[in-house]
């Protein structure tokens, strides 16, 4: 079964499923990595004109997937997406994109300079940006896009001395950039955006006049280069260090050269094909050839080269740590002790038991258990992967606290694996591409290749969330659904509604929008009805010109962003009236609108509350209006739109006040001509401030008496201003010009405030008796205050008079107070 | 540092830490050096998610405040509009790269807070300026984290644009209520699917929260047992009462912004010997107020009276602790003593702020004015004559006190009395525009319009059958050693929190015919939550609950849920989030419309 010399084993992944009369001879074929699928343009190096090429595109195991007669332009090169998207690169530049089962999806050019020079080769290499393409003109420049799905075209500056075609090149990324690696004869270049470096790998031998061929690894990390004497140089990519180098002993220019080496492996390997040969070369100087029967081609992968004839494919792999400490002849090695040990269990044999305790004793067991699990990931065969994890198995039962993960996720990958191994479905993964491919993106390739049952079974198996997993497939099986011409809107639409109930987190607008691509807008309408996020449902009905069924959904979802959206579109579509009749049957809409138009469009506010004959917001709408204007004839009218408003609307207080305020501008600015005093725009209050601070008494008393302004107010108004103006005499007056309504202690107080203890003290003795105590405090009168607390035995008001005397001065006031204290507190 | 962030029962640093990751990707999005140029408004609530460190690390070079005309000038190679998504911020965008130099053309991206919106895309569009900008991109910012156990999204008046069933709403509009139910959805996203909802008042939101969340069911255990969703309609009363806990009176009197207040700086003076005659400091001085200071943490909700106490005995213990250096003896202890140095200056710096603050605070507690003012609102609360006219009111606006007052006890009457006899109302109201201008006609309307003042119908006041079945005024109520929720407003237990308490316990059927006269439905929904993710309750082991205030919520409520927390035997822990902080005065103001305002 294996083939060991210096740790590299080739395996028979297929018998190819296709049925190629010549074999790969006279072919130009592409293939995928990560298993992924195989094109072929059949013909290719014919060359009659009467023969079309025919493009044909298989699976890894050689079951058709697409096959049409080529009608465009002559390939230069084939080769596929990162997201398994096929690229046929024209001579002309012209780069067309198609699908994996042969639909045309789009076209891009190179540019230019490059249609004018024409292609003389090219390379689509795979980076973290994306899928790139690199071209070789006919002008000997290179032109690159690093990203085929965001184009930027750069064109590499010239290589010195380039007088023909260079003898090989490669795509190298570095430093996160794409740059190009050049040999012309024994010269080496490296091409980036800016300039054109000559490089030297170190150490290369003597003996080479020319750099025949070379290849990057799978990670860019390291560098072959085959000189023309026949010696493979092998190293790092920065030219930095050199592994080794090898003496193939061939001088003839090879086909194809690939590496073949493990992530974290510590020897290098490469790999190169001729015509019926393959030489494996690595450290050292021997060798190991292979004998090829037919025409093949190298596929580089991250951890091994395929190798694909016209009836084969094969994986040629360094062999795994642990599938080799395991298999080695008289190993020793923990898990192959272990695997002995189930062995003779199995046999019911009591060597079980010694071979457990040989690893027992060295307290190894749990890391014979994890080779058996690692082991059996890297292994094919199904059979030998059961082996593999039924000694892990058993070797997991002599540990206590083994964390059962690992042992648990490498059962369900290998299930995975083994079933998108099958031959129905060809996908050959090793453990450690699906790894690092990730199952998100195994189970997009397995939506792509329309694999829905299987992808699902996936979903389910591995436990992947449903709206990563299961919905993501169903959605997209029913966008192809939806895509199928022969069925009825009502067939399709029940058939994507049953499947889909249960699936949560699906996504019905996207579906829709495929069914109206497709030409379905009926179809696309039933979907959308499913879609429960209603703010998903309104772009695509809005690009249907359904926009009344899109403004009642955008109001439902909630989302005012999304309401606005449809009313601005709605405003550009329909003429005013029926925008506004629209309107009004959406209240949530309209009032949203009526706040865009308060911000944005003063006018159309007023139509809106006219329509509505919403009276009180007109109102409203001509008091804003009314302060905007400088002019006071201007806001005089306004204000009396306001008021006739107000009346409609029977809001008779608004109108009143309304009123009032008219005929206090009007007031305020005939006195403003008459006085010169700044008056309008002032409240009534402040209105009357000004005037009596002036002393127009006259006139404030006018505002009172026809505002009706109640007498508290204007007395507290009245005795601050006075007093404001310390115009005593005519506050003494004011006081006696009838009772006051606020009483007297207002008075007391103002003036002290004012500083004025003589004038506070002329009305103390017409405060209340309630107020008294107060009174006589505030104006110091320490007696007159006792006098009164005591006269009223008020105890709260005696301990506050008592809490105001100075215990030195107060003496015998104190005493007095403290008697009467005990006197009323008796009571 | 988010220490602060860590002290709750949920981990609301998880939150933060998610929002700052989302922030880091977008700057690199746009790589190499940037400027920022802010909407203003954004600056304090991004301040709680990332420092200038951050940004710092992400090449962010220079920021700018977004205004008309040219960007200032600077060597970066990309723009980032840090941006609301409103119209007239696209307007001054447009203008801003429409006068870039087109020889040095730097690159322009939008970076819209908190969501993208199309009108605002379709606006730049119109401008001819869409195709400049290199990445247009959403930073979902609802719920930002300010303490350990408070969300709060800082929605502009969220009140004024809330929008529900109930007629009373100023503008018909839902946004800050979408971007709640979205804020939940990112909350239970990270923390797991509530399984149980109460709600009072917001029957669409429920609905639609719970089509959205179909289908996205997360695999984490639920943090959250309850959601209880409480619109601000349900209980105008409680913003409108002056907060009586020592952080409810510091944003009465100061305000707190993005947990950030200042204070004039006269108290805080340093006093250091041999420079006494220095110049007080004329900048006024900003405190950062949260949890993570200790001292704060443990006065923030106490009753403002019983504060002092807590100081003198925090001085206590902090002078004793530096009294210790006398009894270490041996080399250990001296270097043990050192070692606790640090944090005993920053207690010692933190005591000197708080009782610089709490002076502040007690020179207006004892004046005349706040002890008649405050004798009012209790009497409205209990009761007391609400449905004539308040002399001390009609006293207030002839001395022309300030008019958010007037318009916070004039609300309190009418809400105290389901609303005023028509008399009443016009009186108030005539008073109020004859006194403080007749452009204030618009804000009663306002007021009118959202049910904060409004005539009393036919129907009989229900007020003193709420206040009595939900126990709302504790005669006896203790400042010092709470025993009710009634000691953050000294009296008056805050409806809102009340609510919550009967909730948890006994339940709210107990309060059914309550629960009928408030206004709107309450109901109850429960989330499927994945088998496999029932929480196992220990014995002994709290619930929580999460309770989102729409329409704003007060530190004095906060206090109350928090005293409801630490309660023993309490069995819930309360997580607040809320869609704006709020108290009476910022709350009123959000409610006002001045005409005079925004003139061309």
């Amino acid at each position: 079964k294996y083939y060991y010399a210096f740790n590299i084993l080739k395996i028979e992944l297929y018998e190819m499923g296709w049925n190629l009369k010549d074999g790969l001879r006279e072919c130009l074929v592409a293939a995928a990595p990560y298993g992924g699928p195989i094109a072929l343009l059949k013909g290719h190096y014919r060359r009659s004109p009467s023969a079309r090429p025919q493009l044909e595109i298989y699976s890894s195991s050689g079951l058709p997937l697409a096959s049409f007669p080529w009608k465009s332009g002559v390939v230069k090169q084939l080769g596929w997406t990162v997201s398994d998207d096929l690229l046929c690169v024209q001579e002309d530049g012209t780069v067309l994109v198609y699908d994996l089962w042969g639909g045309f999806k789009r076209h891009f050019s190179m540019g230019n300079e490059v249609s004018q020079s024409q292609v003389l080769e090219t390379k689509i290499f795979h980076s973290p940006y994306g899928t790139g393409v690199a071209i070789l003109t006919g002008a000997l420049r290179f032109t690159l896009a690093t990203n085929i799905d965001d184009i930027k075209l750069r064109r590499l500056p010239e290589v010195p001395g380039l007088q023909e075609a260079p003898s090989c090149w490669a795509v190298l990324t570095q430093d996160r950039q794409s740059k190009v690696l050049v040999a012309n004869g024994s010269q080496l270049f490296i091409l980036d955006n800016t300039a054109c470096t000559p490089v030297t790998p170190p150490g290369l031998s003597p003996q080479a006049s020319s750099i025949v061929h070379m290849c990057v690894s799978f990670s860019y990390k390291y560098l072959a280069l085959l000189t023309d004497s026949g010696h493979v140089w092998m190293g790092t990519s920065n030219l930095k260090e050199k592994l080794s180098e090898v003496d193939t002993k061939i001088k003839t220019p090879p086909k194809q050269m690939a590496w073949c080496r493990r992530p974290k492996s510590q020897q290098p390997s490469a790999v190169v094909m001729w015509d019926g040969l393959l030489i494996v070369v690595g450290e050292c100087k021997e060798t190991i050839q292979y004998h090829l029967d037919d025409d093949s081609v190298l596929v580089p992968e991250l951890d091994g080269v395929r190798i694909i004839s016209g009836t084969h494919h094969e994986l040629l792999q360094e062999v795994p740590g642990a599938c080799e400490e395991i298999f080695k002849i008289a190993s020793m090695a923990p898990g192959a002790l272990l695997l002995e040990a189930h062995k003779e269990y199995e046999k019911e044999s009591q060597k079980a038991d010694e071979y457990l305790r040989e690893i027992k004793e060295q307290s190894l067991l749990s890391e014979a258990v994890r080779q058996c699990v690692e082991a059996a990931g890297h292994e094919h065969e199904p059979e030998t992967q059961k082996t593999l994890l039924r000694a892990a198995s058993f070797g997991k039962c002599f540990l206590s606290n083994f964390p059962p993960e690992q042992f648990v996720s490498m059962c369900r990958d290998l299930r995975v694996l083994n079933a998108v191994r099958d031959y129905t479905v060809g996908i050959p993964l090793t453990h450690t591409q699906f790894k690092q491919m990730t199952v998100q993106v195994l189970i997009d390739r397995l939506v792509y290749r329309k694999l829905y049952p299987l992808a699902i079974e996936v979903c389910r198996y591995l436990k992947t969330p449903e709206y990563q997993g299961v919905s993501r497939v169903l959605k997209h099986w029913a966008c192809y659904k939806v895509q199928q011409k022969e069925e009825s809107d009502e067939v399709i639409a029940k058939a994507v509604s049953v499947k889909l109930a249960d699936a949560a987190g699906i996504s019905y607008s996207e579906i829709a929008t495929k069914a109206y691509e497709s030409g379905r807008t009926e179809l696309a309408i039933k979907l959308l009805e499913f879609e429960p996020r209603s703010g998903e449902q309104v772009p695509l009905l809005l690009k249907m010109k359904k926009s009344p069924l899109a403004l009642s959904k955008a109001i439902e979802s909630g989302d005012t962003d999304l309401v606005y959206t449809v009313v601005m579109y709605l405003k550009n579509e329909l003429n005013r009236g029926d925008f506004f009749m629209m309107l009004r049957n959406q209240p949530v809409a309209l009032s949203l609108y009526k706040q865009f138009c308060k911000h944005q469009e003063q006018d159309t506010l007023k139509d809106l509350f006219n329509q509505d004959d919403d009276h009180e917001e007109l109102g409203n709408f001509y008091v804003k209006a009314s302060y905007k204007d400088q002019r006071l004839e201007a806001r005089v009218a306004l204000l009396q739109s306001a008021v006739d408003e107000y009346y409609k609307a029977k809001n008779d207080f608004s109108a009143k006040t309304t009123e009032d305020e008219m005929r206090l501008l009007r007031f305020q600015r005939k006195l403003e001509e008459e006085k010169d005093e700044q008056l309008v725009g002032f409240s009534l209050q402040d209105t009357m401030t000004t005037l009596l601070s002036v002393g127009l008494h006259k006139h404030a008393e006018q505002l009172y008496k026809d505002f009706r302004v109640p007498d508290k107010r204007f007395w507290w108004l009245k005795l601050k201003a006075l007093a404001e103006k310390e115009d005593w005499e005519e506050l003494e007056k004011f006081g006696k010009t009838k009772k006051s309504p606020i009483g007297y202690l207002p008075f007391v107080e103002v003036c002290i405030k004012h500083h004025n203890k003589y004038e506070a003290k002329k009305y103390v003795s017409k405060v209340t008796p309630e107020q008294k105590v107060k009174a006589h405090l505030a104006v110091g009168d320490m007696e007159g205050a006792a006098e009164a607390a005591i006269e009223r035995r008020n105890e709260s008001e005696i301990s506050t008079v008592l809490s105001r005397c100075s215990a030195t001065t107060d003496h015998l006031l104190m005493e007095r107070l403290n008697r009467a204290k005990a006197t009323a507190v008796k009571k | 540092m988010a220490s602060h962030l860590f002290c709750g029962r949920v981990n609301l640093n998880i939150l933060r830490e998610a929002a700052r990751k989302d922030l880091r990707e977008f700057l690199d999005k746009c790589s190499g050096s940037k400027a920022i140029v802010w909407d203003e408004y954004l600056t304090g609530p991004f301040g709680l998610i990332a420092q200038y460190s951050l940004l710092k690390e992400h090449e962010v070079e220079k920021m700018f405040t977004l205004k008309g005309g040219r960007i200032p000038s600077a060597a970066v190679k990309n723009i980032v509009f840090f941006v609301r998504p409103r119209l007239e911020l696209m307007d001054i965008i447009a203008e801003n790269v429409a006068s870039e130099d087109k020889l040095k053309p730097r690159e322009f991206h939008i970076l819209f807070v908190p969501r993208r919106s199309l009108l605002c895309e379709q606006r730049l569009k119109e401008k001819g300026v869409l195709n400049s900008f290199t990445n247009i991109d959403e930073y979902i910012l609802d719920l930002i984290p300010y303490d350990g156990d408070l969300l709060s999204m800082e929605s502009e008046s969220s009140f004024r644009v809330r929008q529900s069933l109930n007629e009373c709403y100023l503008e018909n509009d839902q946004t800050s209520l979408y971007h709640a139910a979205k804020g939940l959805m990112t909350l239970q996203a990270l923390y797991g699917t509530i399984p149980q909802i109460f709600a009072f008042h917001v029957a669409n939101m429920m609905l639609r929260m719970k089509r959205e969340f179909a289908g996205s069911h997360t695999q984490i255990l639920p943090v959250f047992d309850t959601l209880l969703l409480l619109d601000r309609n349900v209980d105008l009363l409680t913003p409108l009462a002056t907060q009586l806990t020592y952080e409810g009176l510091i944003d009465e009197i100061y305000g707190i912004t993005n947990g950030y207040v200042k204070l004039p700086p006269e108290k805080f003076a340093q006093k250091k010997q041999g420079e006494g005659g220095k110049d007080l400091p004329t900048e006024p001085k900003k405190l950062q107020l949260n949890s993570a200071e200790e001292l704060y943490a443990e006065i923030r909700d106490k009753n403002f009276n019983a504060v002092g106490a807590a100081l003198s005995k925090k001085a206590k213990i902090i002078s004793a602790a530096f009294e210790e250096r006398h009894n270490a003896k041996t080399v250990g202890e001296i270097k043990q003593f050192v070692s606790q140095l640090p944090h005993m200056q920053a207690a010692r710096g933190s005591l000197a702020n708080h009782t610089s603050i709490a002076e502040l605070i007690k020179d207006i507690t004892i004046s005349e004015d706040f002890f008649d003012s405050l004798t009012v609102e209790q009497e409205f609360m209990t009761g007391v004559d609400t449905d004539k006219v308040s002399t001390y009111i009609e006293d207030c606006i002839a001395q022309k006190d300030p008019l958010i007052k007037i318009l916070r006890l004039v609300c309190m009457q009418s809400v105290c009395n389901n609303g005023l006899k028509q008399k009443v109302l016009d009186y108030y109201k005539k008073e109020i525009l004859q006194t403080y201008g007749y452009k204030h006609i618009l804000t009663l309307k306002n007021l009118e319009k959202v049910g904060l003042l409004k005539p009393q119908s036919t129907m009989r006041n229900n007020y003193p059958t709420i206040r009595k079945t939900l126990k709302l005024w504790m005669e006896d109520a203790n400042e010092q050693n709470p025993n009710d929720i009634s000691y953050v407003y000294s009296g008056y237990a805050p409806l809102s929190v009340r609510l919550t308490q009967v909730l948890a316990r006994p339940g709210w059927r107990s309060i059914e015919e309550v629960l009928k006269i408030l206004p709107g439905p309450h109901f109850e929904e429960r989330q499927q939550v994945p088998t496999g993710l029932h929480k196992k309750r220990q014995p002994g082991e709290n619930r929580t609950t999460l309770v989102f205030f729409l329409g704003g919520v007060t530190y004095a409520e906060i206090a109350a849920l928090r005293f409801l927390s630490h309660m023993e035997d309490s069995g819930t822990e309360y997580i607040i989030a809320t869609t704006k902080l709020i108290n009476g005065t910022s709350w009123i103001k959000s409610l006002m419309d001045n005409p005079e305002e925004n003139l061309p």
